[in-house]
């Protein structure tokens, strides 16, 4: 418990300062690593700094960082504060960094228990620390778990199971080395296997949808027959005009993009061309795009005409983004209604008119719902998970390397597994996936072995 | 009658504990059911083996005895995982099943302060809570200061074959019948599991020109920091190995029926051990495998009988008979003992302290299969624990608690006491989380001091280990102090070994995967001479110095929350929101501190989290 703790505690929102704070023995040591100034230990107590966040040579911020050196801090132990400028982004990549060099995520309430457990505070608040952590963490487990999204956790736990056969066979040539019949596990073999464990890691960061949502934001594509007041849409929400609006069909053969801040959330919209069979070829390189940008955003806006009756092919549409997160908005609600919704879930309609700039509110708090917008304002934990994920699986990276290193110098197959059960390890501190007696029980599993 | 304590069990629990007790000057008493079956071996012919080997070493290093008896009666020994690096390496032994118990009666009777009783155990004189004796099944009163159960697989003992179940212990004898009745009256939970063992067959009657010859290393090895070798290397005796036939794996599978487990008997309880599965559950699970292999291992120089490891059954025995002559080189072969499964009880072991003391009786002890664990090492190991503790607690001092980055046997109790067991508890290196720290080589530095400090290794032994120790210090210094230069080229160039521009340091050269402490020794750069111990320290100590640190950091971690003590007397039922199966799983097992309490199963990290602001609050316990 005397690990260094780092959390973001002031509320995230984009443009607003955030301050990072660490606690612990190596608050100085962990923060200076990541100043471009490399000064802190310099510094006297209680005092404020300019500098800048550094990852290698890149300037990922510039900040105002405090001193504050044991014992008077709030939780009698060095205390350094990053005031950060850059945003929801930067400040998760600093507090990424303090991560990936050594400090631990905080825990929901862990500087008001240290703060106690050093006897800064008194004994009547230990109880509502007790209510605190009790009632948060619940909450917190379960978010931090949600945030591991399905293709993600679902992707570490394979590679998991990879890394415990690995395992698992490397501990049975160690425990039974009289069984010749079973495999032994080789040099080879485990360079084979680092190799393949870095790529997916790789991989699990590029896809990270995560990294995405904080990073770039969710991606919004509106599709809809040409005509339908896409671009008019686009206007309402941008709140300026950007795209080009006409009454003549097929104008818009660019997507052009727009973003909007949602609670903090960065929402790119992408406005298509008009999704019509056609034999104009400019306008069917339009068509496949769409198409394209259907299957790569995180929702779906199909916007329709209140005033028309369904064609085919918008049928055909509504087939395609099924298995989608998406929005029914229906347009030119000023004028008649001819259109027939039946066929439509009633909870995925917004009825909406882009000329009278009516129901765009309420098109935005869908957005919000569907995204759970509301919890990540509210609860600053979803940001934090992310940036524990995306270290853990750094740490995971760098375990691998030193692998590699280790393989080169010919070390023995029982230091590599040590290794390798640590990156076991850290991998399943992102799914929260704990040791228990998975690896006894995978080798009995998995072997035959017996008097 | 009055001792000082009491062992109830001969078997390696048992004569590790009353040793202990005894050498620590307590008039001990040893109560076997039956004398010429002490320390007798009823299962596999080896000693030693991954994990258990380096157990073997800790024991000597503290102490016991387990070591020094196998040594004298090698039948082969073989270093194993030599090549996979040395945080894995142990000794395994064929260790001859006569010699083995003869030599630790001869120590058992040659020792000061202990006396043999051959008698069966049924009772404990219990008043105040607290063990005050033993009661015969004769009705015989002996009193004791303390009593240490190592009753290994006796109490209600039931051998199982086929569709028969007999009320009956290893080798044909006596079980207690009323000893866990009478355990479970004071409060004991008693648990049910089972083992088995596989059939001997007369040697003269197999055909070895099947088979493959194993033989023994041909370097000397011994398990005790003791010994010199008694044995001649080319003199050791082979084990051979077979595999099964398809027509046993059918033989099997159309009798399956019949063996007890598999429908033979319906009232099994008994939980078998996974690691040891019989061969119809090898079977059966492994269904594409298509054999299965088996050794065929001397089990003394004085009989005949081969132990067929790796094909323990409890088939009915003319199931038996056909299943053994389908095996190449058996075809003609004589049987001389049939497999069996045996059913036994035992107490649940988070009954009981890291001392090893039971949390339900004072100044009572357990060790071995009674605590369910397998394996002549790991009960053993325990056996010496609880005759050190037993010792301790009536001379009012504190128990030798090994941590988990210090033994195996640490590593071992900590699970038994922390996490309780499903099956018969078996040692893995799997099962420790610091095994480069807890080598075989290193058994001695780890451990033989607190053997000293509890009067259980002799002046000489100390001396003979500050030696080592000393000589470690000074060649390490010699390493870091003597430096290469440019006009070392030559020697690097002959190890294909990086040329260096600058001075550098022996030790730095001696991590280079390429050169060796011999390598150094050889071209002159080493002055003084070393033990062979000596140089396999210091070379390992070097070349994984990296490795070691970041273990001992690991290590240093959980050190610091062992420190952090709960009190004996908390109640957590009257911790506020805790999770109720928090409170229940540290109510069972009462950690005695936060590193304990993290390692149980369904105690989450918000529960530590709460528990410690507890400790703060109710008793102002620091937390740093």
């Amino acid at each position: 418990m005397n690990d260094t703790i780092a959390a973001i505690s002031t509320a995230l929102g984009v443009g607003a300062i955030s301050i990072v704070r660490v606690s612990g023995n190596e608050a100085v040591d962990i923060v200076n690593k990541i100043t471009k100034s490399k000064k802190l230990k310099e510094y006297e107590s209680h005092t404020i700094h300019y500098d800048h966040i550094v990852e290698g040579d890149n300037i990922i911020d510039e900040v105002l960082i405090s001193i504050m050196l044991a014992p008077k801090t709030f939780t009698r132990e060095d205390i350094i504060e990053i005031n950060c400028h850059g945003g929801i982004a930067t400040t998760n990549k600093v507090l990424e960094l303090l991560l990936t060099n050594g400090c631990r995520l905080a825990e929901p309430g862990e500087f008001t228990k240290r703060a106690f457990l050093n006897g800064r505070i008194d004994l009547i608040e230990a109880e509502g620390i007790m209510d605190l952590i009790n009632s948060k963490t619940e909450v917190y487990r379960k978010l931090a778990m949600n945030q591991v999204s399905g293709n993600i956790s679902k992707n570490i736990k394979n590679l998991r199971q990879k890394i415990l056969e690995v395992l698992a066979n490397i501990n049975v040539n160690i425990d039974y080395p009289e069984y010749e019949d079973i495999e032994q596990y080789t040099i080879e073999q485990m360079s084979d296997t680092i190799r393949y464990i870095e790529k997916e890691v790789r991989n699990i960061i590029k896809k990270s949808e995560n990294t995405q949502l904080i990073k770039e934001g969710i991606t919004v594509a509106l599709i809809g027959q040409p005509n339908v007041g896409k671009s008019s849409l686009l206007n309402c929400l941008l709140e300026k005009e950007k795209a080009i609006v006409t009454d003549i069909a097929g104008t818009t053969r660019d997507c052009v993009e727009g973003t909007i801040i949602i609670d903090g959330i960065m929402v790119n919209l992408v406005d298509t061309a008009g999704i019509r069979k056609t034999e104009d070829k400019v306008e069917n390189i339009g068509v496949n795009k769409s198409i394209e940008l259907i299957d790569k955003a995180n929702l779906v806006l199909f916007l329709v005409n209140n005033n028309q009756l369904l064609s085919n092919e918008e049928k055909e549409l509504l087939e395609k983004i099924k298995d989608k997160n998406y929005i029914v908005v229906v347009n030119k609600c000023d004028l008649e209604e001819k259109i027939d919704l039946t066929e439509i879930e009633e909870n995925a309609i917004i009825r909406i008119s882009a000329l009278n700039n009516e129901g765009i509110e309420q098109l935005k708090a869908k957005i919000k719902q569907i995204f759970n917008l509301d919890k990540i304002e509210t609860d600053d934990l979803s940001y934090l998970s992310n940036a524990r994920i995306l270290s853990l699986l750094n740490q995971s990276l760098e375990i691998a390397d030193e692998i590699k290193i280790s393989i080169e110098n010919n070390t023995p197959i029982d230091m590599l597994e040590i290794d390798l059960r640590n990156l076991w390890e850290t991998l399943g501190n992102i799914t929260g996936d704990t040791y228990e007696d998975e690896l006894i029980d995978q080798l009995f599993s998995q072997f035959c072995l017996g008097k | 009658m009055h001792y000082e304590i009491i062992v109830v069990g001969g078997g390696h629990a048992g004569c590790e504990a009353a040793l202990a007790a005894a050498k620590k000057n307590h008039k001990t008493l040893l109560i076997s059911g039956r004398i010429e079956n002490i320390a007798t071996m009823p299962c596999n012919p080896s000693i030693g083996g991954s994990a258990k080997g380096i157990v073997v070493r800790e024991i000597d290093a503290l102490g016991g005895m387990m070591g020094k008896c196998a040594d004298r009666g090698l039948l082969q020994i073989k270093m194993l995982n030599y090549a996979k690096g040395p945080a894995v390496r142990a000794l395994r032994a064929q260790a001859d099943k006569v010699t083995y118990p003869k030599e630790m009666l001869k120590i058992l009777q040659n020792q000061d302060n202990l006396e043999i009783l051959e008698t069966m155990v049924e009772d404990l004189i219990i008043e105040d809570n607290t063990v005050k004796g033993i009661v015969t099944k004769n009705g015989e009163k002996i009193y004791a200061d303390a009593v240490i159960l190592t009753t290994g697989t006796y109490m209600k003992a039931d051998i199982l074959v086929g569709s028969t179940r007999r009320r009956e212990g290893p080798h044909g004898e006596e079980p207690s019948n009323f000893l866990s009745d009478n355990l479970a009256k004071y409060g004991f939970k008693i648990i049910r599991l089972k083992t088995g063992t596989p059939a001997r067959i007369e040697k003269s009657s197999i055909d070895f020109s099947k088979t493959k010859v194993e033989n023994g290393d041909s370097e000397y090895r011994v398990f005790s920091f003791d010994d010199e070798p008694t044995y001649k290397i080319d003199e050791q005796i082979p084990c051979h190995l077979i595999y099964t036939t398809p027509e046993t794996h059918k033989i099997i599978l159309d009798n399956l029926n019949k063996s007890s487990m598999y429908g033979g008997l319906d009232d099994i309880k008994g939980v078998g051990p996974r690691y040891c599965p019989s061969i119809e559950d090898k079977i059966v699970r492994f269904k594409d495998k298509e054999r299965h292999q088996l050794f065929l291992e001397p089990e003394s120089l004085y009989y005949d009988d081969i132990y067929l490891q790796g094909f323990s059954t409890s088939m009915p025995i003319d199931v038996q008979e056909k299943m053994v002559h389908s095996l190449p080189g058996l075809e003609n072969a004589k049987i001389n003992k049939y497999a069996y499964a045996i059913e036994y009880d035992a107490i649940y072991p988070t009954q009981l302290k890291q001392s090893l003391e039971t949390k339900v009786i004072e100044n009572l002890f357990t060790a071995g299969q009674i605590n369910g664990t397998s394996g002549y090492e790991e009960a053993a190991c325990q056996g010496l624990i609880a005759g050190i503790n037993a010792a301790l607690k009536i001379e009012h001092k504190e128990p030798l608690i090994l941590k988990r980055s210090e033994a195996y046997i640490g590593v071992l109790i900590d699970d038994l006491v922390t996490k309780g067991v499903r099956d018969p508890y078996r040692l893995l290196t799997s099962r420790a989380e610091y095994r480069l720290l807890l080598r075989h080589d290193n058994a001695d530095l780890r451990l033989r001091k607190y053997g000293y400090d509890v009067g259980l290794i002799s002046e000489e032994q100390y001396a003979r280990l500050n030696k080592k120790i000393d000589d470690i210090d000074v060649l390490t210094e010699q390493l870091k102090n003597k430096k290469l230069t440019t006009l070392d080229n030559e020697f690097l160039k002959q190890y294909n070994s990086t040329l260096i521009k600058d001075g550098i340091s022996l030790y730095d050269i001696l991590k280079r995967p390429e050169i060796t402490l011999d390598a150094l020794i050889e071209n002159g750069y080493i002055s003084g001479e070393y033990s062979k111990d000596v140089l396999e320290q210091v070379e390992l100590n070097t070349k994984y110095e990296g490795y070691i640190a970041k273990e001992m950091k690991e290590a240093q971690k959980l050190i610091n929350l062992e420190s952090k003590k709960i009190p004996e007397d908390i109640d957590y039922s009257k911790i506020k929101n805790l999770a109720s199966e928090a409170k229940q799983k540290l109510s069972e097992v009462r950690p005695t501190s936060i590193g304990q309490a993290i390692r149980i199963s369904g105690v989450n990290p918000a529960d530590i989290s709460i528990l410690s602001v507890y400790l703060k609050k109710e008793y102002n316990y620091e937390s740093k």
